[in-house]
């Protein structure tokens, strides 16, 4: 009777606990469609902020975060993927190496973003960029000060365990006895990686690297010192520039704006575009996986 | 007498401190069958990986004494060990084509070779399959996943494979040990064939295949190499009682 009851307490918890997940979500969406949807138009995706944030659109922002986060792969995904091989199969499991980058990584995951926004600004901006400035611009600041390159970069930093962990993942889940009959045809072992191992892991690349992008679209921390704009009138031209991006713009709008009631629907609308932008691209993550492990069998 | 294709001379092999192989001589006859058997953890396939070196992948092994193949020996320091897994292929006891079409599993050693004229590939591609006996099955479809074929159809894809970058010598590890008697018997006549062209050494638990397949036949334990004859004399005058006990199912 005794063990019933508790066999019935525990099952109820944990239904419990999952109805509580799903109506946080359900809460988020709802809130968030039901003051987005109404104020989301072309207008409002294709258009420069107007009169302090409070009109307009948030075209900036969009094509910010789209170029970052694309800046930010190019620099994430090769290196994580080659520091992913390295350790699934280069390094042996004792070496010292391998388990010093093993401890780098996981720390690195656990590390608040802030610290690495504050990382970006004095390494890349403070060190390398003034010394850049100061070597070829001739002390003109140039590199040395916020933009959307040192911002990518900072980004990279973040989701690199990300992407090395994912990449690892699929990289030790082709069988040994592929590498093995790739080794006894007299391939050479960078031969079995290109062309057994790397194929074989495509779809933990890409969902490394779209984890990684959506992961990158949404934070906000990271960029806010190393080149986010409050506002800008025009579009980044070079990496040297400053850029808009989607986070950083509901930051600003929901704690700096004079007039916050007034932005309160733009809000809404950007937390929406948002959303619909991590989602679909983890949609497109599942996707692609699907259709790779299809195309296997 | 017939010529001699691999010689092996006091050849030991530690995992750790564990003697696996131990002081094992013998000279294996070109383009015939030898056969390995014994029970299992006699040392029989690791004994096969000794000679096309796959034990080099695995930590902690030690080996002494010298595999002697067409007078070089291979554990020489300036030996290149890729180029000796070309001369000496290896079919593996689970069938492991590549996730990739069946045209591409057996153009992939050619490839890595440097092979890229298609016309030239077709032909070693269609080559290699008729000789593996499989072309008839799957000449029409080519691009199909090599996942797709039964069983049986990917070993011999495996062996077409490993034909194609044209070896001397072809170890086989239990290669039909997982697969149906139609299949077997497939392998088996196949091995029949290939022994024109190749030297072929093949570990295997089943006695009838052993008795079946080879010219020569190898009995192991315990690391040890006990008897080593021509084929029919092993199985019907074995000269050691360990060799006689075995085939004769009193112990294994």
């Amino acid at each position: 009777m005794n063990r019933n009851l508790k066999d019935k307490m525990v099952e109820s918890l944990t239904g419990i606990s999952v109805l509580l997940i799903i109506f946080i979500i359900v809460s988020i969406l709802a809130v968030t469609i039901a003051g987005g949807w109404p104020n989301l138009n072309w207008t409002f995706l294709s258009e420069f902020p107007k009169d302090g944030m409070t009109k307009g659109g948030i075209f900036p922002a969009i094509v910010g975060t789209a170029v970052m986060t694309l800046i930010m792969a190019v620099a994430a995904v090769p290196f994580g993927v080659i520091t992913a091989i390295y350790l699934a199969e280069y390094a042996s499991e004792k070496s010292v190496i391998a388990k010093s980058i093993r401890f780098a990584v996981k720390t690195l995951a656990v590390v608040p973003s802030i610290i690495f926004g504050l990382f970006g600004l004095g390494f890349f901006i403070g060190f390398i960029g003034k010394n850049i400035d100061g070597i070829f611009n001739g002390g003109e600041l140039k590199w040395g000060q916020p933009n959307i390159l040192w911002a990518s970069l900072t980004m990279a930093l973040l989701t690199l365990p990300v992407v090395i962990v994912s990449v690892e993942e699929a990289i030790r889940t082709i069988p040994a006895d592929m590498r093995e009959a790739s080794l006894a045809l007299g391939a050479t072992k960078w031969q079995t990686i290109r062309k057994v191992v790397i194929p074989g892991s495509v779809s933990g690349i890409l969902t490394g690297t779209i984890l990684a992008i959506s992961r990158g679209a949404g934070e906000v921390a990271p960029i806010l010192f190393t080149g986010a704009a409050y506002f800008l009138s025009d579009l980044p031209h070079s990496l040297s520039d400053q850029f808009m991006s989607l986070g950083y713009h509901i930051y600003i709008m929901s704690t700096q704006s004079s007039n916050v009631d007034a932005t309160l629907p733009i809000q809404f609308a950007t937390t929406l575009v948002l959303l619909l932008l991590t989602f679909s691209l983890n949609g497109i993550a599942v996707t692609l996986r699907y259709r790779i492990r299809k195309r296997a069998k | 007498m017939d010529d001699i294709k691999v010689k092996i001379n006091d050849l030991t092999l530690h995992y750790g401190t564990n003697p696996a192989l131990k002081n094992i001589n013998m000279e294996i006859p070109e383009k015939m069958v030898t056969a390995f058997i014994g029970p299992s953890g006699c040392g029989k396939s690791t004994f096969l990986r000794t000679l096309n070196r796959m034990n080099d992948l695995i930590d902690n092994v030690k080996i002494d004494g010298e595999v002697i193949i067409d007078g070089l020996n291979i554990y020489n320091k300036d030996i290149d060990v890729v180029n000796l897994r070309k001369k000496v292929g290896m079919i593996f006891q689970k069938s492991n084509p590549f996730a990739k079409s069946v045209y591409d599993n057996v153009a992939f050693g050619p490839r890595i070779n440097g092979i890229s004229q298609r016309n030239k590939l077709d032909e070693i591609v269609e080559y290699s399959l008729k000789q593996a006996a499989i072309w008839d099955e799957v000449k029409g479809r080519l691009h199909n996943s090599a996942l797709s074929l039964s069983g049986g159809q990917q070993q011999r894809l495996c062996i077409a494979r490993t034909l194609a970058v044209n070896p001397d010598i072809i170890l086989m590890d239990e290669p039909a040990s997982a697969l149906d008697p139609i299949s077997t018997s497939k392998i088996e006549e196949l091995i029949h064939e290939l022994k024109q062209q190749y030297t072929i050494i093949i570990v295997t638990h089943n006695m009838q295949q052993a008795a079946r397949t080879s010219d020569f036949t190898a009995f192991f334990y315990l690391g040890e190499l006990v008897e080593f004859n021509k084929t029919e004399v092993m199985f019907s005058n074995p000269a050691k009682r360990q060799t006689e006990d075995y085939i004769s199912g009193r112990f294994g």
